[in-house]
Parts: C-alpha cells; structure tokens; sequence
C-alpha cells in the first residue's frame, strides 16, 4: 500500500484540494477492508457482465475468455455481485 | 427636482412610461430615477410608478410621499384609490378622462390644480388600443416641462420599434389637447 | 469611451457581465429572480456573445451547474435572491473551498417567512462564513462597475474565489437611472481571458472536490481563510487599477463628510445615498455628523474600519438583517468585535433598519443621528434597536 501523502502544512495545500496526479485514488487499497471474498463459479456464468456493472469499486474485469474476475487489491467484499448475479454464478465465502 | 407618481394598473404600462421618462431626461444630460411600487405584480391591480427628475445627481432613494404631479392612467382608479395623496397644494393633477378638469374636481379632494385629456379616445385613433400610458406622457410634458417633447424620441424608438411613429403621435396630440382646468 | 445611458440597474448588471464576455450563465428563473437573469439570457439568445446559458431546476443546481461549467475553465455567471440564495446556501462553501471565481449577483431581499420579497439583505448574511468574497454596492454605478471588478478580483491568481455583487433589491434592482456604461475595448484591457489553475479537462486529468478528512481538514480550512485574508491586497490592486483607468475611486469603506465628524453612521448598500443626503441636512445643523459606506464585507476591512472611526465619540452601525437571540445586527457584531481591542473606541449604536422593504427617508436617518448626539456617551439599555419598530 502506498504511503499516504498529505501536505505537511497549509502552505502546501493545493489550492482548491486540486490533485493533479490522475488515477491517485489507486493508492487506495480497499481490498484491506475485505471479510468475505467473491468466488465465480464459472459453469453457472452466462458471460451477462452485469456483475462488472455494478461494482461500486469497478475490481472487476472481463478476462480473455470471456469470465469476470475481482481484483482483490480493490475488491472491498461487500457482495453486491453476488447479490445481483440471477444465474448465482458467484459466491461470498469467509477470508482466509 | 420634481417626483411624479404614476396611478395605473397592472398590464397598463405605468412602469414603462417612468422609465421613458427617466431615459428622455437622462438623454437630455440630466439626472433621473423611474421605479415601480416595489412588490409582487398583479395584472389589474391598482399600481403606482415614480419619477424623479433633477439637474443634480439625486441621491434619495427613500420612497415617494409628496409628488409634485400625479399621472392618473385609469379614470377608474379615481374613487378606488386616493390619487391626491400627499400629492403638494402647488403641483398638478392629470387625469385621463373625457371629462373636464371642472367635472373631475367634483370627484378628487384636490384644491390644485387640475387637467384631464381623453387619452383613451387618442390612444384609440392612433394605436388602435386603449393603452394610454404613452399618450399620457404628452399631458405630462405639457404640464410640467419636465422634458421635452423631442427628448422621448429615442427611447420610444428604441422600445417601440416600427409602432413608435404611433406612440409619438399620440403623445403630440395628448401635448396639444389637454385641458388645463 | 464609456457611455452615460438610462437603464435599469439590474439590466446594467447583466450588461456589464456581457462586457466580461462570460462564457456561462447558470441561474434559476424564480424564487424570486430580477432582471439581471431575464437580460443574461436575452443577451446570450442574441447571439450578443459566444456563451451558454444553462437553464437549471433550482438554485442549489444553478450553483452546482456554475461551478462544473468554471472548473472547465468558463468565465461563469449566476444571479439570485432571497429565497434561491437560501437554496444555494448548501453550494457556496463548496465554489469557494474549490477556488472556483464565479460571479454572483444577489438582488439582495428579505426570507421567508413570513412571505415577504422586499429589500434587507437577511438573504445574504447567513452566506457570510461561505468564503466567497462579498462587495455591497450603492448605486447602479456601482453595480456595473463591481461586476466587472469582481471578475478581475475573482479570476487573480492570487486570490480565486468566487465574488457576490450585493444589489439591493427593488430600491437598485428595479431603478431607471443615469450611469456610464464602459467601453468594450476599455474592459477588455482591463479583464485579459481568464487563465484557470487547473481545468476538467480528459487530456491532462485532474481530481477536483476531493476528500479530506480531519487529518487535513484543518489546513484546508486554515488556507481558505488564508486566501480570503490575502485577497484584500488584490482587492485594493483592482479598485487602484479601477481608478486609474476608469476614473472612479473605490474604497472598502467609503468616508463622507468625515472630517470632524463626532458622530458616524455606517451604512452597506443602496441607503448609503439617502443617508449621506441626511448628514447633509445634518451638519448644516451645525450637528457634526458623518458617514461611513461599507463596501467590502469579505474580507473584513478591520485596518480600515479602525482608521475611520478613529477621533468618532459615537459609531451608529445600521443594519438590515438580525441575528435572531444573538448581538443584534450582524454588521454591528463584527465592528464591535473588530474595535474590541482598541486603547480608545467609540460608543456603538446598533440600529436594525429597513427590514422587508420598510422604507428609511433622509429624516428617519437624521432622527438617529440626532437621538445618538443627545445621548452623547450614555450606555443604553439594550445593545440594539429595530428602528421604528411600533411598540404596544
Ligand atoms: S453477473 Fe453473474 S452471470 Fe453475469 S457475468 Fe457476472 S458472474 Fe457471470
Ligand atoms: S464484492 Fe463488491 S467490491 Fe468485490 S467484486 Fe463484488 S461488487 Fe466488487
């Protein structure tokens, strides 16, 4: 995880809070907050990508074959793809 | 520096009329403020309109309680509202009216001076509406010489387009035919 | 060369806005509006100038709607009032913490409830803490020339922030009256293109309104008040230029007939003029009487305001907003707080005026003063009077 770069005074604040670095929020590895992990069972996964909508941290992402996969450094488990997958093609299941 | 308070209604033009005149007296190098009653606009209601018109620049902006003249756009408004209100003994009342300044006497408790023209009649001949706040400035040029006559040209111009001709004849003629009592 | 016209000052204000050529105007129709939207969108439905003119749902989107269009680098314009003010209330601190140099122009009126519309600037007090700088202006002239001005004090590198040009409601708003209207070449020598510190734009990415929490908070803060505090040297920069070029002077607080005056009477706002035709009236009383017009409120002018009253035994402060259960006005609060740790002071005479569109004439102002000079240094009972208030 990236050391977290505050200004070290108010001098230094940025005017406006502007960051000028894009893709900083990456720094951020949600994934830490993680209980439970989303497991695809691919058999049941009819390639929809509704899943890929809906997450709120955008982790997941189409592999070559077509199946959706988390990428754990973000995914944050709060189990919102399973919820919304109908075909229950993904499953929450405890860390570690 | 002389205040005019203008008696009309909601949807007669009262407003426009203060600010022709402020822009005819503005243009003529003076100084001038033209402003409604303050508050919600009520198309029918009884309204007023003030003028203020001075050689130096005018820094009251308090309201107006003693005007010098009155304009009265609406013979109708006589007896609804007072139209002599704090209006001064010296100043002058004008009335739209096809009675004479002696009838109107008769219904208004003002001991001033009084002068009526039928500006219903005129802005009916010459604009084909009975909308009289225009004509009325006429009257009003030719009671006070606030300004003059030629000085309302431009903004009425500048308001009214291809049917200004028409307005700046119905003022002539309200200049040339009211009645002063 | 600038022009001396007619026109009605809320009119004036869109018209000298079109001079700064905005590239975006922003504003809800009602609740309630003046002219000065109704002309932003003539002048932009003329084709006067090459802008946008965004019709939002409320007052709240107006001012999320104007601060999107600035952070693309827009030169953006909104107005409002009363009630729509108090809508956009949840929005200003946000244009300023982002350093977004929008300008507002408030036709300043009385909240709800009860319903009332007319003139006090109770709408504008409770945006006092909002960061934005804030002029009060006194006159049309005054209008046209702030809102150019405002650009330039908003746009300055070392300011950005966004600006309120103060118009009293009604009493300026809806006034026909003479003013000199600048010259387009003279503006555009005076206002160069804005030049934005960071834009929203996909080629060179960037994050604005961000998250910080109270491990950063604090210095996010403390450089706010910061800017707000250093914008006044570029305020005074800007009026210098202002004076320079256009030949009429501003001040954050503006004396009258000071010199020897005993007894001061501060005004924010169009009353300024009637007062200063009372301290006319006054002092060829013999009465020694002078004013005090304020037209810088954000940044407090306290090095200012402690000159000016200096040599003063009495310092009537008027104001046209109350802070209910608190100090009386909010202006008198802030002097009194701002004369505090000064050797010697004046007594201050708090007298909350004009309170929805009640109307102050050049006696009622005189009748203050004199009551204030017959009590000389006597304390009063209450630290503050609603003036003319009928009592049982
Ligand atoms: S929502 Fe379920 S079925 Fe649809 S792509 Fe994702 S895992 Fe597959
Ligand atoms: S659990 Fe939540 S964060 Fe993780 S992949 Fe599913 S939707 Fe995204």
């Amino acid at each position: 995880m990236a050391a977290k770069k505050w200004p070290e005074n108010w001098q230094n604040v940025n005017r406006g809070c502007v960051v000028f670095r894009p893709g900083s929020a990456g720094d951020y590895h949600t994934g830490s907050w993680r209980a439970q992990q989303p497991v695809w069972d691919n058999v049941k996964c009819i390639k929809c990508g509704l899943c890929y909508i809906v997450c709120p941290e955008g982790c997941i992402s189409e592999g070559s074959d077509g199946y959706y996969s988390a990428d754990l450094d973000y995914c944050k488990g709060c189990g919102i793809c399973t919820h919304e997958c109908w075909p229950r093609a993904i499953k929450m299941v405890e860390e570690g | 520096m002389i205040e005019v308070r203008w008696h009309g209604r909601g949807g007669q033009g009262a407003v426009t009329s203060v600010e022709l005149l402020a822009l005819a007296a503005i243009e003529e190098g003076k100084y001038a403020q033209g402003f409604p009653s303050f508050g919600p606009e009520r198309r029918g209601a009884p309204v007023a309109a003030f003028n203020r018109v001075d050689g130096k620049q005018i820094k009251i902006r308090s309201g107006i309680y003693h005007p010098d003249t009155v304009v009265v756009l609406d013979e109708g408004l006589v007896g609804l509202v007072n139209v002599a209100e704090g209006l001064k003994p010296e100043g002058v009342l004008i009335v739209n009216t096809a009675k004479t300044p002696a009838e109107v006497r008769k219904t208004i408790k003002f001991k001033g001076k009084i002068a009526a023209v039928d500006a219903t009649a005129i802005a009916r001949k010459e604009l084909g509406v009975p909308i009289t706040n225009t004509t009325m400035i006429g009257a009003l040029v030719r009671l006070t010489g606030i300004v003059k006559l030629d000085s309302l040209k431009v903004p009425v111009e500048h308001r009214f387009g291809r049917i200004a001709i028409k307005n700046l004849t119905a003022m002539k003629r309200a200049f040339d035919e009211v009645n002063i009592g | 060369m600038s022009k001396r016209i007619g026109i009605e000052v809320a009119v004036a204000a869109a018209e000298a806005a079109a001079l700064c050529r905005f590239d975006v105007a922003a504003v809800y129709p009602i609740t309630p509006q003046s002219h000065v939207a109704e002309h932003l969108s003539n002048i932009v439905a003329d084709g006067r100038i090459d802008a946008e003119f965004i019709t939002v749902e409320s007052e709240h989107s107006a001012m999320s709607a104007a601060m999107g269009a600035s952070a693309t680098g827009a030169r953006v314009v909104t107005a409002t009032s009363s009630q729509g003010l108090m809508y956009m209330h949840e929005v200003l601190p946000i244009a300023s913490a982002m350093r977004l140099p929008i300008v507002m122009a408030i036709a300043n009126r009385a909240v709800s409830g009860p319903l009332n519309i007319l003139n006090d600037h109770s709408d504008i007090m409770p945006q006092r803490d909002s960061g934005w700088i804030s002029l009060f202006a006194e006159n049309g002239q005054e209008v046209v020339d702030m809102m150019i001005q405002a650009f330039k004090i908003a746009e300055h590198r070392d300011v950005q922030l966004p600006v309120n040009v103060n118009i009293d409601g009604f009493q300026l708003t809806h006034m026909v009256e003479p003013l000199e209207m600048p010259d387009q070449k003279e503006v555009d020598k005076f206002l160069p293109p804005y030049k934005p510190y960071a834009t929203l734009h996909p080629d060179k990415p960037v994050s604005m309104g961000t998250f910080a929490m109270n491990d950063v908070y604090t210095e996010v803060m403390k450089a706010k008040d910061a800017a707000l505090v250093n914008s006044k040297e570029v305020i005074l920069a800007v009026w210098k230029e202002w004076e320079k070029r256009f030949g009429r002077a501003y001040e954050p607080i503006e004396g009258y007939r000071v010199k020897g005056a005993e007894i001061l009477m501060l005004t924010m706002g169009s009353m300024g003029e009637t007062a200063a035709v009372a301290i006319d009236e006054l002092r060829k009383k013999g009465i020694p009487a002078g004013l005090l017009k304020m037209k810088l409120w954000r940044p407090f002018p306290f090095d200012e305001l402690k000159k000016a009253v200096k040599g003063a035994k009495t310092l009537i402060v008027t104001d046209r907003a109350v802070s209910f259960g608190g100090p009386g006005g909010p202006v008198a609060g802030e002097v009194r707080s701002a004369l505090y740790d000064q050797p010697t002071r004046p007594a201050i005479i708090n007298e909350i005026i004009g309170l929805g569109g009640r109307d102050m004439m050049v006696e009622h102002f005189m009748e203050i003063v004199m009551k204030a000079a017959k009590a000389g240094r006597k304390k009063r009972k209450e630290a503050y009077e609603f003036y003319g208030v009928r009592e049982a």
